[in-house]
C-alpha cells in the first residue's frame, strides 16, 4: 500500500465533484483527502487528491479518472517535485495555567492562536503533513476537543509540468 | 420555437429517424413537437425496452439509438437498459423529461434524481437549465455517445425548459470539448513493436473483442490476419468479426467457449487483444495470458490496458484505425504449422453432445436455423443457455451476432431485434430467447405488430430457468430453488392474441420444413421448440 497525491484541473461544472468521489466509491479506490477550489480562470476547478492502494490500483485510479469527460488532466505530484500544505484548526481545552505552554508548542510550529475562551483555544497550524502529525502528537498530554483539517493541496515545483488552459 | 422544438430539430440534424420511449407529463412537450416531425416516434410496452431498441438501432448502423421517456419512474426504469449498453459500450442517447426546474431536489409527484442515479452507467450526463443550452449539449452528447470507448449518454430536461422560448436555434457544426479528447490513433512505434514481434512469433494469435465491431474494423482485421495467416478467436462480443466457417476462425474463448479457442489462447506465443477488456467470463485467469507470451492489447479506452492483465505492448487506439496501420506494415514471417495445429483441435476438441430424441437439440437445431438464415441476416441472442447455444452454433456469414454480453440481461433480444428491424427493414432479423426471457419483453409483442416490425421469435421453451437450474444442478446438487416456470402461458394462444403466426417444433423429425417455415415472408412469426429441460450447455 503506498500513497500518491494528484493533482486535477476539471471543467467547473455542476456535478463533477460527485462524479470525481463517486468513482472512487464504486470501484473501491481508498481516497484520503479530497479538496477542491477554483482556480484563476472561473472556468476550471483544481482538485487535490491523496489516494491510496497498491501499483496496479494507483495506475487504474490515474486512467479512470483521467476518463472523465469533465476531466482536463490529471497528474501525480511527486513529493521532490511539489510542494503540499495542508491547513488544520484544533479546538484544545487550556484553562488559564495550560495556555502558556500550549503557546510555546505553537510558537515552536510558528502555529496560530486565533481564537481564545475562559476554557479552550482555537490554534491553526498550516504545512505539510508530517509537520501537522507532529504537532498533534506534542499535544498528546492535552484534550483536544475539536479538531478540523482541510486535506492537502499541492502545487508542482517551478514551470515544466504546468497544464495550460487555451 | 420552444426547447421541445430544438430537442426534435437536435435530432434530425443528427438524422435520428426512430425514438423509442414511453411518455409521461414530463417529456410530453418533446412528444408533442415530435409531431411535426419524420421522425417515427415508437410505444414501448415498458421502458427498459426502449434503451433496448435503441441499442439494437445503435448496433446495426453505427450511429446512438434514441430513447425518451418521463421523468420518475420512466427514467429508472430505462436505467438497466442503459446499464446494458454500457457494459457493451454501445453508443445510446437517453432523453429524460424532468420536473419542473423549480421544484426540483423537493420530491414532487414524479421526480427521481435520474443523472446522479445513472451515474456510474453512462459516458456522461446532462440536466439542462438552460433552453438555449440544448443545441450544444445534444451535439457535444451525440459526439461523447460515439467517440472514444462508446456509450450512452443521458440528457435530462425539466419540463420547463422543454416549454421555454429558445431566442434562435442553430446546431453547431462542431463540438468544443475542452476536456474530452480521446485518442483514436495508434502510436506508430507501438505498432511497429507489434510487427516486429509478429515477425518473431511462431505462435500468434488474435483475439477479437466487441471494440472491433464497435471500432468497424472487421474487414480491416480479416484482411491483415488472411495475409499473414494469423488465426483469430473472439469473445461474445466479438463473435461475427469473423465468418463463423472462415478457415483462420477458431471460436469465442471463456468459461462458455470452445476448448480449442481456449487452448489456442495458452498456447499462443503472441497474443494481440483487440477491443476486449479480458474480462472474468472471457479470460478467467488472466495470468494464463500473460505468462510465457507477449500479450499485446489494443483498446480505444487505456483504463482497459492493465486493468485485468498486464500486456507487453499496450497499444491505445481505436481498432479501425490501428488494422489500418497495421495492414500498411509489411512483415515476414510464417505460422503455417501452428494454423495447422489449430486446426487438428478445432477437428477434435468439438464438445460432444448427447441430446434425448425425445427433444429438440439447441446445437443442431441453432445450426440448421443458421444455415437457412440469409446471408446478412441478424441473430440476436438472448440470455441464459439459450445464449450459450447460440454462442456456440450460431453460424454468421455476413450477418451480425447480437447479445448482452458484459451486462447479461434477460429480455435484451426481442426488443434489440425490433430496434434492428426497424432500422434495417430489409434484414432478416430472428431473436432467439428462452421461456424465461421471453416473458420479461413479450409484452414488445404490442409494439411489434402495432408499428408493424415483423421480428422472427424462436423461443427455446424448457420450463425452466435453465442457467440458474444448471447452475444448481452443479452446485447445490440438485436442490432447485426458483426456477421452475410452471404457470407460463400457452404460446400458441400469446401469438394468437397478438396477431402472430405461429409454429411448434417437439423434436428433430420436422426441423427443417418448420424452419423453412418459419422464415419463409417477411413477416413475425414465433417458433417454439420444446428442448430438454434437464439439458446442459
Amino acid at each position: 500500500m503506498q500513497k500518491k497525491v494528484f493533482q486535477l484541473l476539471v471543467d467547473n461544472t455542476s456535478g463533477v465533484l460527485s462524479r470525481i468521489s463517486g468513482l472512487f466509491s464504486r470501484r473501491g479506490y481508498n481516497i484520503e483527502s479530497i479538496t477542491a477550489g477554483v482556480t484563476a480562470d472561473p472556468r476550471f476547478t483544481r482538485i487535490t487528491i491523496v489516494a491510496s492502494g497498491d501499483d496496479e490500483i494507483l495506475e487504474q485510479i490515474e486512467k479512470q479518472v483521467a476518463k472523465l469527460v469533465d476531466v482536463r488532466d490529471i497528474k501525480e505530484l511527486k513529493p521532490e517535485e511539489s510542494v503540499y500544505r495542508e491547513l488544520i484548526l484544533i479546538k484544545v481545552r487550556a484553562d488559564a495555567g495550560q495556555r502558556q505552554s500550549i503557546i510555546a508548542v505553537s510558537d515552536i510550529f510558528r502555529a496560530k492562536i486565533i481564537d481564545v475562551a475562559p476554557e479552550s483555544l482555537i490554534i491553526e497550524l498550516t504545512g505539510n503533513q508530517q509537520k501537522i502529525d507532529a504537532f498533534i502528537g506534542l499535544l498528546d498530554g492535552y484534550e483536544i476537543l475539536e479538531l478540523a483539517r482541510t486535506g492537502i493541496a499541492g502545487l508542482g515545483r517551478g514551470i515544466e509540468n504546468i497544464t495550460y488552459i487555451e | 420555437m420552444i426547447g421541445a422544438d430544438a430537442m426534435v430539430k437536435c435530432l434530425e440534424a443528427e438524422g435520428v429517424t426512430a425514438v423509442f420511449g414511453y411518455p409521461g407529463v414530463a417529456i410530453c412537450p418533446f412528444y408533442n413537437s415530435i409531431l411535426e416531425s419524420d421522425i417515427r416516434s415508437i410505444l414501448v410496452r415498458t421502458e427498459q425496452n426502449a434503451a433496448h431498441a435503441a441499442s439494437g438501432v445503435s448496433r446495426i448502423t453505427g450511429k446512438p439509438g434514441v430513447c425518451a421517456v418521463t421523468s420518475g419512474p420512466g427514467a429508472t426504469n430505462v436505467i438497466t437498459g442503459i446499464a446494458t449498453a454500457f457494459a457493451d459500450s454501445i453508443p445510446l442517447i437517453c432523453i429524460t423529461g424532468q420536473v419542473n426546474s423549480e421544484l426540483l431536489g423537493s420530491d414532487v409527484f414524479q421526480e427521481a434524481d435520474i443523472t446522479g442515479a445513472v451515474e456510474s452507467f453512462v459516458k456522461y450526463s446532462y440536466l439542462v437549465r438552460d433552453v438555449n443550452d440544448i443545441p450544444r449539449i445534444f451535439k457535444e452528447a451525440f459526439h461523447i455517445a460515439n467517440t472514444g470507448r462508446k456509450g450512452p449518454v443521458l440528457i435530462d430536461v425539466p419540463i420547463d425548459v422543454q416549454n421555454a422560448s429558445l431566442s434562435k436555434f442553430r446546431y453547431p457544426e462542431e463540438v468544443s470539448l475542452r476536456t474530452y479528447k480521446p485518442t483514436v490513433k495508434g502510436n506508430m512505434v507501438q505498432i511497429k513493436k507489434v510487427i516486429r514481434e509478429l515477425e518473431r512469433a511462431k505462435k500468434p494469435l488474435i483475439c477479437a473483442g466487441g471494440g472491433v465491431l464497435l471500432g468497424e474494423a472487421e474487414t480491416a482485421l480479416r484482411a491483415f490476419a488472411e495475409k499473414h495467416k494469423i488465426p483469430v478467436v473472439s469473445t461474445m462480443m466479438g463473435i461475427g468479426v469473423m465468418p463463423t466457417d472462415h478457415p483462420l476462425y477458431f471460436g469465442m474463448v471463456g468459461n462458455n467457449g470452445k476448448a480449442y479457442a481456449n487452448r489456442a489462447m495458452n498456447e499462443s506465443e503472441l497474443l494481440i487483444m483487440v477491443g476486449a477488456r479480458v474480462a472474468d467470463r472471457a479470460v478467467n485467469q488472466p495470468e494464463l495470458i500473460t505468462r510465457n507470451k507477449v500479450l499485446v492489447h489494443i483498446d480505444v479506452d487505456p483504463a482497459e490496458i492493465g486493468k485485468n492483465a498486464g500486456p507487453t505492448i499496450p497499444l491505445v487506439g481505436d481498432a479501425g484505425h490501428i488494422f489500418e496501420d497495421l495492414n500498411k506494415e509489411e512483415l515476414e514471417g510464417s505460422c503455417r504449422e501452428w494454423v495447422e495445429t489449430l486446426e487438428g483441435y478445432r477437428a477434435s476438441m468439438e464438445k460432444e453432445r448427447h441430446p434425448d430424441p425425445g427433444f429438440v437439440d439447441p446445437a443442431e437445431f441453432i445450426t440448421a436455423l443458421c444455415e437457412s438464415m440469409e446471408e446478412d441476416a441478424v441473430y440476436v441472442a438472448d440470455v441464459g443457455q439459450n445464449q450459450i447455444w447460440s454462442c456456440g452454433y450460431a453460424k454468421i456469414k455476413k450477418g451480425k451476432f447480437l447479445t448482452s454480453g458484459g451486462m447479461g440481461t434477460m429480455g435484451y433480444s426481442i426488443p434489440a431485434a425490433m430496434g434492428v428491424k426497424l432500422a434495417a427493414p430489409d434484414r432478416q432479423v430472428v431473436a432467439v430467447c428462452g421461456d424465461g426471457s421471453f416473458q420479461m419483453s413479450m409484452m414488445e409483442l404490442a409494439t411489434m405488430r402495432q408499428h408493424n416490425i415483423p421480428v422472427k421469435i424462436v423461443v427455446l421453451k424448457n420450463n425452466y430457468l435453465g442457467m440458474v437450474r444448471q447452475y444448481q444442478h452443479f452446485t447445490y446438487r440438485d436442490n432447485y430453488s426458483v426456477v421452475d416456470l410452471s404457470g407460463s402461458p400457452d404460446l400458441e394462444k400469446l401469438s394468437a392474441a397478438y396477431g402472430m403466426a405461429f409454429l411448434r417444433l417437439t423434436d428433430m423429425k420436422n426441423c427443417q420444413e418448420t424452419i423453412d417455415a418459419f422464415l419463409k415472408d417477411d413477416v413475425s412469426v414465433l417458433l417454439e421448440c420444446v428442448i430438454d429441460p434437464m439439458d446442459l450447455v
